[in-house]
């Protein structure tokens, strides 16, 4: 906290947010490191270890690049998760084992997810329905009409799928290099189009991005279909990594709200027009090394819940305690 | 709801009545219908009885969103009541004076708790209870070392369980009934009829204007979430009352509660809200339970009836809005 | 509408795995009928320690040497059986010289953070042995195979499908948890009584399992089955379920796939005014006490917690390079009947702890179990 304190207002204070998630994720790397060797477990300290732990959360990275992009235009999805599970159950069902059927089984978990994503999209900005609720609504909707057709796991991901989840580019995880270019591609995209600036537009003040002849609907929705078929793709990693799909994936995960603290705690706010891809990186590697800490450091997992309520609260405080604004 | 009257015409002198009241209206039809037997006292106390939890938090949840927030963390409030009363008894029917109240307090506690993160840690209401939801489930967890150690005693026991009977008229009425009228009569009156309400709907309309107009806005806002705190304090002791001890008593009931306050016409983000709506809103969502449990529908398509209402209902009162010009 | 049709392709796509998934499988409900009635081998009285069938495993040439360090990727303990499971298991390992070290990593009930926790096990646990509690059999398989590659694996409650670990402790079963508590309902309602079934939640194999075998026995004896209702394992949900079957009609009986509302269940006849009819609980106090208080005519199948005992024993065999049970450690699965009732109530333990845990002679009992 004494960074903030110490940090002159104005100026500075835009450096201070960009650099912020990088703050944490070094403190957070620091503990790592410290407990580490203070346990005397320094086996922990390892190339493949590190790797390891880059590797703890890719199916949370994924799915938070998506929810980065909504949360930046002021929406929010809470149908990740379930979706998460449809699409992971439906690619497994599709393929069912056999190699042949892999494309056109990613291409139903992708258009699943972009169906949801425009009828997000569509009722949050056509409708004007609350993100929250919109979004609580399609979950439930999914949820149920996925339960009503499977119970357990479905289906079976052919071999040649499972590279998806456990293939190695040298040192390292396929699914790794996966998530670090989607990280690029969602960057560039933010960062050099035109759809991009006017998400940020879209944001920051609807109303002024109307007014400056942005068709904010539009942006919506296409935010909204990128949110899902991140979840979608989430889905095919999680029924290559489990071998095949079950209906409780995503809630298990807990990865609808988890995703929004990833982002977050990565700096995007929640009402929107500011943040970014690279945060939501540092936020879901905070995520990986505090699991880590916990498991090396031996924490009671009732006193890890706790811990982790206590920290999400905080790193978001960290940066939100400077601003003047009255939040929702 | 496809019946709503053409309120556009004329009639604008009318107080519009609340769609959530005639959604009720045709529910509890609905379930007369298919079971008749629902007329009779056992039908319907049995129906209020099992509201009540989420009609009371519901009335607590309004408060929080009329001030412009939300408040997840009561379902896990519910099961830390529910596990740290079992504790705090530990087997005594005496000490159930005692551990109401302190029950009460951490309700207001972490009500109290709650404001304060979003008041002056600046922390958005949906990461500060998201994260106090996480929390609290884990110091449920951790004081009872995962299981609760105590039963709940039957004096504890008696607000959830018990009935009066011989009562005319309705033959016997659940304890948790009168509890309700209760809470809710109070939150009522506390919203609508005090200052404190009007500042509520104030601070969630436009904050920076309630500043400048002097309401104390942290104060209402703390407040708000304490109210909230409070009533999931006062389901968890009805909760508990009813079912006994278990380690998830509370799981689900944030979004019910925030679905009801929205079922009642409560605006997210706030400025709208009224409690008794809201109770409403509560009843309706029960009935909605009890009506596809009538029907022996599956548990999926409850939750895609759910689903649909929930968005329904919101885009409804969007259309409303917007053709009224509100 | 457009999610309704792709839901309705899925369910068309899936109809064909969903045959492949049997929950019904009358050679492995006859096995389990069989292992219910079988002299299990072991010392007496000591029911963790038993096994089901002769096979054995040689574990001198695992070339472990003691002390060692175990390693348990635990899939969660997030209800109160695998608290008291957990609590056993811990206060095992002190029994056993040979365990040097015992670390304990949890993934809080998710299939993908427990894939994290094995690979980070292996990458920097300086593990021995390990033991694995699955969250699911189907996801784990591969990442116990990789643990089984560097050390040898020990897999306890659920299983995984590959036989590379030393052994899969489990107690008899699924299907022998529903039959005795089914067959104790045949034997006490006249033919024809009515018999409501309380379920946890579909899908879940050892819970399928239980109802399967439940029905098939409840039907053979010619009961009439009112419903079969899904309860979460929520207390509030089993009593207003269980009130409104109430208000339809007669219970003659009530079977359940899982004991922890049992009493929630009971209480709805007691609070309705009705006779609490024949009833199928679990080991948990809280219904025992019930039991005994009221006097019913009850059953507690139990799926005992003392597996999770057994699981150390296990892997402090390997260590310690003799030979165990294998490649299934098939435990006894005995049932709390009015007979031996006495012998498990005690009040001084608290009301979710789980009776069969054979945790009675150990040295913190029952402190270290929540009791006074």
């Amino acid at each position: 906290m004494s960074i903030a304190e110490d940090a002159p207002p104005r100026k500075t204070g835009f450096r201070f947010e960009r650099w912020a998630p990088l703050i944490l994720l070094v403190g957070a790397f620091v503990i790592y490191v410290g407990i580490a060797l203070a346990t005397d477990q320094a086996q922990y300290l390892t190339f493949d270890n590190l790797i390891a732990i880059l590797g703890r959360s890719i199916a949370l990275g994924i799915t938070a690049i998506g929810q980065t992009f909504v949360i930046l235009v002021a929406s929010i999805d809470l149908s990740v998760a379930s979706l998460i599970s449809a699409t992971a159950v439906l690619a497994s069902v599709v393929m069912d084992g056999s190699p042949a059927m892999i494309v056109p089984a990613v291409l139903a978990a992708v258009a699943l997810g972009g169906v949801v994503g425009v009828t997000n999209g569509l009722v949050v900005s056509g409708l004007k329905v609350n993100p929250l609720i919109a979004t609580l609504g399609m979950s439930l909707i999914i949820q149920g009409c996925l339960s009503a057709f499977v119970s357990n796991f479905a289906g079976e991901v052919p071999e040649a799928f499972q590279v998806f989840a456990y293939g190695e580019v040298g040192p390292f995880p396929l699914a790794l290099l996966f998530l670090a270019a989607m990280a690029v591609i969602a960057w560039a995209v933010l960062k050099f189009t035109k759809f991009g600036s006017d998400m940020y537009a879209v944001g920051g003040n609807e109303e002024a991005a109307r007014f400056a002849g942005i068709k904010t609907g539009r942006i919506v929705v296409l935010s909204h279909v990128i949110c899902s078929v991140c979840a979608a793709i989430a889905g095919l990693y999680l029924a290559s990594r489990l071998r095949s799909g079950a209906p409780w994936i995503g809630s298990d995960g807990v990865y609808d709200l988890e995703s929004i603290a990833v982002v977050v705690i990565g700096g995007t706010v929640l009402a929107g027009g500011r943040g970014g891809i690279w945060g939501t990186m540092a936020g879901m590697l905070i995520f990986s090394l505090i699991d880590s800490v916990f498991n090396i450091a031996g924490v009671d997992s009732f006193a890890k819940q706790v811990l982790r309520g206590i920290i999400i609260v905080a790193a978001v405080a960290f940066y939100a305690i400077r601003s003047k604004r009255i939040v929702a | 709801m496809t019946d709503r009257p053409d309120t556009q015409n004329a009639k604008r002198r009318l107080p519009q009545i609340n769609p959530v009241w005639i959604l009720l209206a045709a529910l509890i039809v609905a379930i007369i219908f298919m079971n008749p037997g629902f007329v009779e006292p056992t039908g319907y106390m049995n129906f209020l009885k099992r509201a009540a939890p989420l009609a009371i938090l519901a009335a607590g949840q309004v408060y929080v969103i009329t001030s412009g927030g939300f408040d997840l963390s009561v379902g896990s409030l519910i099961t830390l009541v529910v596990v740290g009363s079992s504790m705090l008894t530990n087997n005594d029917p005496t000490a159930t004076y005692w551990v109401i109240p302190v029950m009460l307090g951490i309700g207001l506690g972490v009500g109290a708790l709650n404001g304060l993160i979003v008041c002056f840690l600046r922390v958005p209401s949906l990461i500060a209870t998201l994260g106090m939801m996480i929390t609290l489930n884990g110091v449920a967890f951790l004081w009872s070392g995962g299981a609760p150690r105590g039963y709940l005693p039957d004096t504890f026991r008696f607000f959830g369980r018990e009935l009066i009977r011989d009562v005319p008229l309705v033959r016997f009425i659940p304890i948790s009934v009168i509890v309700l009228v209760v809470v809710v009569g109070l939150f009522a009156w506390l919203m609508h009829r005090t200052n404190l309400g009007r500042h509520v709907h104030a601070i969630g309309d436009n904050p920076v204007a309630a500043r400048l107009a002097g309401v104390a806005v942290n104060r209402v806002r703390v407040t708000a979430f304490m109210l909230s705190g409070l009533s999931g304090a006062i389901a968890g002791i009805l909760l508990g009352g009813f079912a006994g001890v278990s380690t998830d008593v509370g799981t689900g009931y944030e979004l019910q509660a925030i679905t009801a306050a929205v079922l009642g016409g409560a605006q997210l983000l706030g400025g709208r809200g009224s409690v008794p709506a809201a109770v409403g809103g509560a009843l309706a969502l029960t009935a909605i339970f009890t009506l596809l449990n009538f029907l022996g529908l599956p548990q999926p398509v409850r939750q895609v009836v759910q689903g649909l209402i929930l968005i329904a209902a919101v885009a409804l009162a969007m259309h409303r809005r917007k053709q009224t010009g509100t | 509408m457009k999610h309704f049709l792709m839901a309705t392709g899925a369910l068309a796509l899936s109809l064909a795995p969903l045959h492949a998934q049997n929950f019904d499988d009358p050679e492995e409900f006859a096995k389990q009928q069989e292992q219910l009635q079988a002299e299990p081998m072991g010392p007496e009285g000591q029911p963790w320690l038993q096994h089901i069938g002769d096979g054995m495993v040689e574990t001198a040439d695992l070339g472990i040497e003691g002390p060692a360090t175990v390693c348990f990727s635990n899939a969660g303990v997030n209800n109160p059986w695998r608290v008291v499971g957990y609590t056993n298991m811990t206060e095992e390992v002190e029994n056993h010289d040979s365990i040097a070290e015992f670390i304990h990593v949890d993934a809080e009930g998710s299939d993908d953070k427990q894939i994290a926790d094995i690979d980070d096990l292996l990458a920097g646990g300086d593990c021995d042995v390990m033991i694995v509690s699955p969250n699911t059999t189907a996801a784990l398989t591969p990442a116990v195979e990789r643990a089984c590659e560097a050390m040898p694996v020990i897999v306890f409650d659920r299983g995984v499908n590959t036989d590379c670990p030393v052994t899969f402790v489990h107690p008899v079963g699924g299907y022998g948890f529903g039959i005795q508590g089914a067959e104790f309902i045949a034997e006490n309602v006249e033919e024809g009584a009515d018999v409501l079934m309380l379920r946890i939640l579909p899908g879940v194999d050892v819970l399928e399992t239980r109802y399967s075998a439940g029905r098939r026995i409840l039907d053979e004896a010619g009961l009439n089955i009112v419903g079969a209702e899904f309860t979460d394992g929520d207390n509030a949900k089993t009593k207003s379920i269980v009130e409104d079957y109430l208000m339809r009609g007669n219970i003659d009986a009530v079977w359940m796939d899982a004991g922890a509302t049992a009493v929630a269940a009971i209480e709805a006849f007691e609070d309705s005014g009705y006779e609490i009819p024949v009833f199928v609980g679990e080991d948990q106090q809280d219904f025992l006490r019930k039991w005994q208080d009221e006097g019913l005519t009850a059953i507690a199948p139990t799926y005992p917690t003392f597996q999770w005992r057994t699981a150390v024993i296990a892997a402090a065999r390997v260590i310690e390079g003799e030979a165990l049970p294998g490649p299934e450690w098939v435990l006894p699965q005995p049932a709390i009947t009015q007979d031996n009732l006495d012998e498990y109530v005690n009040p001084a333990m608290p009301p979710l702890h789980y009776a069969m845990c054979g945790c009675e002679d150990m040295a913190n009992y029952p402190g270290a179990w929540g009791g006074n």
